[in-house]
């Protein structure tokens, strides 16, 4: 039996001079500000309970309605709406399960082909409850095609749901346009929108949007993991899915993470602090430096004003992405890829197929995800890295030498 | 992105994927076989060079291209190390277990890339004795063969290499 060894792995990787994480997608670096804001709930002050009436617990509520205003106040709505899970996985969940439980009838559930698998799998979990599921196509820039979703909508769907930016390829999706022209065909369609992607990023007013329900994440902004957030408009009903004692909150069971809410909030006031204007430029700095730099290579998703300004994701042909991937952590570089070969299921990203690429282009994707923690000399050092990175691996593949 | 699965890689695996033995193309070798597909994401080609030694034909030399991820790479550069200085028959022996045990083990997702190596390398003998097979040579395609062939055809069966939705 295989008993791999860990420790063994990363000794014999080593720790490289130099190291620019790049893999926030996945998962991320916290800023030390964020984390200080966690630590006094754990021993020093509100480590009790929400709802026991003591004090520790008032001071733990008190980090759960602070967070709840600060979040609220970002998005422009009553902090009433704000519903806090464990992650933007169960905030998804809760919105596509919680929703639907709620509406006593069956309908049809219309999603992107492009969302992320916490909206996928289970709206199509919902097949087997005799729920009708249809997934909306997108271009080959990962846009909805607005038109095609209308006629789509009839009178039997119930809910459509499509993120407000794209976790992969960065496509900022016209959100305003979408919601108008689901509502239009059909008012009393729920309408959730998973926007872990672009929350901190772009603008999201929910209700000037028109949106029911809105998913986000802690980690997607630099917060801690362990904190997703399901917004619910007014009036649409949602039931919990998980069974056990309620709390301060009405949808999710369990005792609230306090120190993970804290430093959420932390996060939260940093992000609209500092805005995402410098990440922009960095995203472009590095696409021009990779696509300028190394040949056969693919920009997946828009250019410019409708990519998330943090987005990078470019394929290399005649290489796969894994080895890339662990090409470049030798290297200090840490990313990931839409590539079989990091996967369960041995098949590449959905969203690279959905936008048409083929399966080279696909296997060979990388995605790199900036904040604005990183400077013009991270790039410049990333962009060094992948040339001799890619440089390496084509030397080793048969593919593409003519 | 997709559904992900942990891959504690060895150091072996890691050691090959950073320094490969017997990595590049050779000139004119006496036998060649390529498995996998750009589709699939894993292709190996593998080139040998063959000396006739008594009544045996010997690898004298053999080298290895790859696309694929670093347990495809690692796979492949061991098993040409493995089958110098043996002949066809005894390198035709060769499973893809013992490939994984020299790289200490490979991830249960990760076994593919060994059955492909091998797949490859028996193809390649099989290419050597065209028109000629010694006795010892199965007529048949053995299951490693067949999965590395079933690799190649799945996606081909499943999607025509390609999934154009519009």
């Amino acid at each position: 039996m295989f008993m791999p060894s860990v420790s063994a792995l990363l000794k014999a990787h080593g720790t490289p001079p130099r190291e620019v994480y790049l893999d926030h997608e996945n998962s991320g670096w916290v800023p030390p500000e964020v984390v200080e804001s966690m630590l006094p709930y754990f021993n020093e002050r509100g480590y009790g309970h929400p709802s026991i009436t003591n004090k520790p617990g008032w001071e733990a509520l008190e980090v759960v309605e602070s967070t709840a205003e600060a979040v609220a106040a970002t998005l422009g709505v009553d902090p009433s709406g704000i519903h806090f899970v464990h992650s933007g996985t169960e905030a998804n969940n809760l919105a596509i399960l919680g929703s639907m439980r709620a509406l006593k009838r069956k309908g049809k559930i219309i999603v992107s082909d492009i969302e992320h698998y916490s909206v996928l799998l289970p709206a199509l979990s919902l097949e087997e409850a005799g729920f009708g599921v249809v997934r909306a196509p997108v271009d080959e820039e990962g846009f909805v095609d607005i038109d095609v979703l209308g006629e789509l909508v009839d009178s039997e769907t119930v809910m459509v749901s499509v993120q407000a930016v794209n976790h992969e390829i960065g496509t900022v999706q016209r959100l305003k346009e979408i919601v108008e022209v689901v509502k239009d065909r059909n008012p009393d369609v729920i309408f959730h929108t998973d926007a872990c992607d672009a929350y901190g990023r772009i603008p999201l007013r929910a209700e000037e949007l028109g949106l029911d329900l809105m998913t986000l994440s802690s980690h997607k902004i630099l917060g801690p993991k362990g904190v997703g957030v399901l917004w619910v408009s007014e009036g649409v009903r949602v039931e919990p899915i998980l069974r056990g004692a309620l709390s301060s909150q009405s949808l999710w069971p369990g005792v609230e993470n306090v120190p993970a809410l804290a430093g959420f909030r932390k996060a939260v006031e940093l992000a609209f602090r500092d805005g995402s204007s410098s990440v922009s430029s960095l995203r472009d700095r590095l696409i021009n430096g990779i696509l300028n730099e190394v040949p056969d290579t693919l920009l997946n998703g828009p250019f410019g004003e409708m990519r998330a300004p943090d987005n990078v994701n470019i394929s290399f042909l005649h290489v796969e992405g894994e080895a890339l991937t662990v090409e470049l952590s030798l290297r200090g570089v840490y990313v990931s890829s839409g590539s079989a070969c990091t996967s369960r299921v041995l098949e590449p990203s959905h969203v690279m197929l959905a936008i048409g690429r083929d399966y080279e282009a696909a296997h060979g994707s990388l995605l790199f995800k900036l904040t604005r923690y990183h400077s013009e000399r991270d790039i410049d050092y990333v962009v060094e890295q992948v040339i001799e990175s890619v440089r390496r691996l084509r030397e080793i593949s048969p593919l593409g030498k003519g | 992105m997709s559904t992900r699965v942990p891959l504690p890689y060895t150091p072996m695996v890691l050691e090959l994927f950073r320094n490969p033995r017997n990595m590049g193309k050779m000139e004119d070798p006496d036998a060649f076989a390529q498995a996998g597909s750009p589709a699939c994401g894993d292709v190996i080609s593998i080139y040998l060079r063959v000396v006739r030694k008594g009544e045996e034909d010997v690898i004298e030399e053999a080298k290895f291209e790859s696309y694929g991820c670093a347990a495809n790479i690692a796979a492949a550069s061991i098993l040409t190390e493995m089958v110098k200085g043996k002949s066809l028959r005894d390198a035709w022996e060769i499973g893809w277990e013992d490939v994984a045990e020299r790289l200490g083990g490979l991830p249960p997702v990760k076994r593919h890339c060994s059955i492909l190596a091998v797949g490859g390398l028996r193809r390649a003998i099989r290419h050597y004795y065209e028109g000629n097979r010694p006795e010892w040579l199965p007529e048949d395609l053995t299951t490693v063969e067949k999965q590395a062939l079933e690799e190649e055809e799945m996606i081909e069966r499943l999607y025509g290499g390609k999934v154009g939705r519009k």
